[in-house]
């Protein structure tokens, strides 16, 4: 802040060569957060790396070498994504009806509190819910029972649906509201317009609705699918952990804070990484295929 | 708005409102499970329990130390809300205000952590606050709590300033307000609202963050969504009523605060980031 | 699938209401539209004219009467199964469709073949003067293009009606004019019968072949552009119409369709338009090119001039009674504000009517 008066002799002061091209002391104002972004999420992202590639014995590869060797660790990421892709998939075919249809609601404010409670809850406690609720002397078998749909309860805790039910739990009111965002983003006069055409309901939502609102679509599912994909307390508390429900996070959980192989956790967090980025790679990319702009009725 | 009257739009609009009923009812039973059972004197077997007490709280209280944990959790989404108000609501205002090369960089740099999950980014991050001995300290589980949280009142906030007209800025400068005075009449006042829900946003979630408090604390910096963690881990050691009282109080910890968020911000926005139209 | 309607004689709208809590409702709208006629409806906001709009095009659904073409009663029908093509007000172009398939779209939900698709749009294409730019898409084209786009589209289908709701409300002055000029010369050339939403009175006066007038969900009035801009039928038709002088007084004398009342003790004459008797409250109402500056008090207030601005060939000038009543009147000459003059009803424009319910 003392260099514009040594430089104001010869020509335009750095001062005011930054403010030209932007940079001023509001400008400065984003170096606070910045400097910490850095700090506490590039910095460990960066040094997670480098550390994969410093194995506790081997050469550089050791790490992904042993994970990709273990089948009780590069099976993880296929018993994740059974987990994931099947929930996400799920949850979107299904939240986009219930979009439609709640975007006609004058007051949709009550509901979407009620879907807005398993997210602010956190999946800690929906799973501690369901292990009361889903168990076999829970309410939900005990309905099944009374009403004769079943005659032995049904196991859903401590198993593959366990996690799946709790997925979808906190996912699909994600997914949903998300969606909903997307669909009320639409200018309703463009439906209309469609219908004075002879569009039928079908129809409208098929060449008007759906092609505008496949981007949104994708990163929705890119969204909800990452969420999934790094699943962790629910697999722990509702799955086998051991077993059908080792996902991925608890393999790199357990080679932090059990084997104490910061190394090996970072890497098995860089392959989890990794496949949820080839994935929204893959959705995102396949996204420049549909229309992208503003989905209102053209002129703003 | 078109609403359709044939039967098979009927039919098709009974099966999306009953899928909605379905996951609604099994929502509230869930919550009212665990509701019914930390009030339960014994319930096993049987729709409703045998009797009904209060004890288990004040039993789940003193064996989790309750007291200890719910001050620790206030002290650290307390600093979290202060400091990534601080740092989030000045960048944002840079941001929003100014363009300069590099931007839509920095912006990506401060999307990021709300993309990623945070278990993916925290085990790096635990590792390096492990390494430099934050970890397991106070202030080692604000660190990583704000990792996610000042992006977040940054991509909150930016929006909502560039919605205030910068003319009246110029308009209280012309009227000669100085920097301080501009910001204490003018900006402030203005973007209260939107700091407020922000923060409010900021605080619901960092009660309710497991992943990264659980990652990075050790036994006197938890929170009560890890204590409550530990405590469903080694369910089998305490009574299930003690751990349901646990997840009440825990419940009603967070809905207290998204009740009084709710009041400033709709639902959607906790989803979806703050996509205020401007008025046309 | 749309009705095969090409071949209709009218299009009748009886006892049409619609009940939505007391905002935007229509109450018994009687109207009949003999086949190529340009119909404009009329009215100020909240007037219920889109709401007509949007009954006829199947948008909103009717709470009570019927619509009907020829024979065939349509108001039971699903929006895409009348058939009607509907220009909207933001014109409501399909932001992902270049502009061939939008104009397309209606004709590919028919299940047209592709090259009778392709000739047809090309027609509307060279209709609305917008031949070449076929492969641009919406956001690409000026609010003027967009407005042609939306209105080959409408058309390509060959409706039995066109449905136009405040077509022109988005553009700038010139381009309103430029559009307008467009809308009629299209009309012309097809012939098609159109319905017209605006709350503009110039553009129904200079489009339309009829005009309905609505408040508050009722018909006020219908009638051709010169009988309603002559012969108004009300006040508030009046009003709509240019009459912007309104002085309220008492009839006092009554003779063949003529009346003469007092306002502030001046005795102003004019053609009755409302039965009214001896001794009742009237409003007479006076277009300002109807009111001149003059030296005789005859059919005359005495005013103190307010205001005189200057536009050109004349003057426009606001002035105010004793009583307080305000005018506005022209004058080909300049006057003083602040100066006593007396302005003279011309006894051919003024009318009489009684107050408004």
């Amino acid at each position: 802040m003392h260099a514009p008066a040594a430089m104001s002799a010869s020509g335009p002061s750095l001062r005011q060569r930054l403010a030209a091209r932007g940079f001023d002391a509001v400008t400065l104002l984003v170096l606070p957060a910045a400097i910490f972004s850095l700090l506490l999420f590039v910095y460990p992202f960066a040094f997670g790396l480098i550390l994969s590639f410093e194995p506790k014995s081997g050469d550089w590869l050791a790490n992904y070498q042993r994970f990709f060797s273990d089948s009780y660790l590069y099976d993880t990421i296929y018993k994740t994504l059974a987990l994931a892709i099947p929930v996400t998939l799920l949850n979107l075919v299904f939240a986009v009806p219930v979009a439609f249809r709640v975007r006609l609601m004058r007051r949709q404010r009550l509901l979407t509190t009620i879907l807005v409670l398993p997210i602010t809850l956190g999946t800690v406690l929906v799973a501690e819910g369901l292990l009361n609720y889903l168990g076999p002397q829970g309410w939900f078998n005990r309905t099944l029972l009374t009403f004769g749909l079943i005659s032995q309860p049904l196991r859903l805790v401590h198993n593959y649906w366990g996690v799946f039910v709790s997925l979808v739990i906190t996912g699909f009111p994600f997914t949903f509201l998300l969606t909903l965002s997307y669909v009320t983003g639409i200018d309703p006069a463009l439906e209309q317009a469609g219908a004075t055409l002879g569009a039928s309901a079908w129809q409208r939502f098929r060449h008007i609705y759906l092609p505008l609102l496949m981007p949104g679509f994708a990163i929705t599912f890119c969204l909800s699918f990452v969420q999934a994909f790094s699943v962790f307390p629910s697999a722990v508390l509702l799955g086998e952990p051991a077993g059908l429900t080792r996902v991925i996070s608890i393999a790199a959980y357990q080679a932090a804070f059990e084997e104490y192989d910061y190394s090996m956790a970072s890497a098995v967090a860089m392959i989890m990484g990794f496949v949820q980025l080839a994935i929204v790679v893959a959705v995102l990319a396949s996204r420049g295929l549909f229309y992208r702009g503003p989905a209102s009725g053209a002129k703003g | 708005m078109i609403r359709d009257t044939t039967l098979g739009a009927k039919l098709w609009a009974a099966a999306v409102w009953a899928l909605v009923a379905f996951f609604v009812i099994n929502l509230l039973a869930m919550i009212g499970t665990v509701v019914t059972s930390s009030f339960a004197t014994r319930w096993l077997g049987t729709w409703l329990p045998i009797g009904w007490t209060t004890r288990w709280y004040a039993s789940a209280w003193s064996e989790f130390q309750l007291g200890d944990v719910l001050i620790v959790t206030f002290q650290v989404v307390g600093m979290v809300v202060l400091i990534s108000g601080a740092l989030g609501v000045t960048a944002a205002y840079a941001l929003a205000r100014r363009d300069f090369p590099g931007k839509r960089l920095l912006v990506l740099l401060f999307l990021l952590p709300l993309l990623i999950p945070p278990i993916t980014f925290g085990i790096p991050l635990a590792t390096v606050l492990y390494r430099t001995g934050l970890a397991g300290t106070f202030w080692g589980v604000v660190a990583a709590n704000l990792v996610p949280t000042v992006p977040f009142v940054i991509l909150v906030m930016i929006p909502f300033i560039e919605q205030i007209d910068p003319k009246l800025e110029a308009a209280a400068r012309v009227f000669g307000a100085n920097t301080f005075k501009l910001f204490i009449h003018v900006l402030l006042p203005l973007l209260l609202p939107g700091i407020l829900a922000a923060l409010l946003l900021v605080l619901v979630r960092t009660i309710a963050m497991f992943e990264l408090t659980f990652l990075v604390a050790g036994p006197t910096s938890q929170t009560l969504v890890v204590a409550l963690y530990y405590a469903v881990f080694a369910a089998g050691v305490r009574a299930v009523q003690s751990i349901d009282a646990m997840a009440v109080i825990y419940m009603v910890t967070t809905l207290v605060w998204l009740i009084i968020a709710l009041r400033f911000v709709n639902p959607t926005q906790i989803v979806t980031r703050a996509k205020q139209q401007p008025a046309h | 699938m749309a009705i095969a309607l090409s071949q209709f004689n009218e299009v009748r709208l009886d006892r049409v209401s619609r009940e939505f809590g007391s905002l935007n409702a229509l109450r018994d709208v009687n109207l009949t539209i003999k086949r190529g006629e340009f119909i404009a409806l009329l009215g100020p906001s909240g007037c219920g004219k889109s709401t007509t709009l949007n009954c006829i095009a199947g948008l909103l659904p009717v709470t009570g009467g019927s619509i009907w073409l020829d024979k065939n009663r349509v108001d039971t029908l699903k929006p895409e199964e009348r058939g009607f093509g509907m220009v909207f007000q933001n014109y409501a172009l399909f932001p992902h469709l270049n502009v061939r398939q939008n104009i397309g779209f209606g004709l590919k939900m028919r299940g047209t073949a592709k090259a009778e698709m392709e000739r047809k749009v090309d027609e509307a294409l060279s209709l609305v003067r917008l031949q070449g730019q076929g492969h641009k898409l919406p956001g690409q084209l000026s609010g003027g293009q967009q407005q042609r786009v939306a209105i080959a589209r409408a058309i390509v289908i060959e409706p039995p009606l066109v449905l136009m709701d405040e077509p022109l409300s988005n553009l700038d002055a010139k381009l309103r004019l430029e559009m307008r000029a467009e809308i009629r010369r299209i009309h012309n050339e097809l012939g098609a019968t159109t319905i017209y939403v605006t709350h503009d009175q110039d553009e129904a006066l200079s489009l339309a072949d009829r005009i309905v007038v609505l408040r508050d969900g009722i018909v006020r009035q219908v009638g051709t552009p010169k009988e309603l801009y002559e012969a108004p039928a009300h006040l508030d038709v009046a009003d709509f119409m240019g009459f912007r002088n309104k002085l309220k007084g008492k009839v006092i004398a009554t003779d063949k369709g003529r009346a003469i009342v007092d306002v502030e003790g001046a005795k102003i004459g004019g053609v009755m338009r409302e039965p009214l008797s001896i001794g009742a409250a009237a409003y007479v109402a006076i277009r300002p090119d109807d009111l001149f500056v003059a030296e005789s008090g005859e059919n005359a207030l005495a005013v103190i001039v307010d205001t005189a601005e200057y536009r050109g060939r004349e003057f426009v000038g606001t002035a105010h009674t004793k009583g307080g009543l305000e005018l506005v009147f022209r004058s080909s000459h300049a006057v003083e504000p602040g100066t006593a003059v007396q302005l003279r009803a011309g006894e051919e424009n003024t009318l009489v009517f009684a107050e408004p319910i």
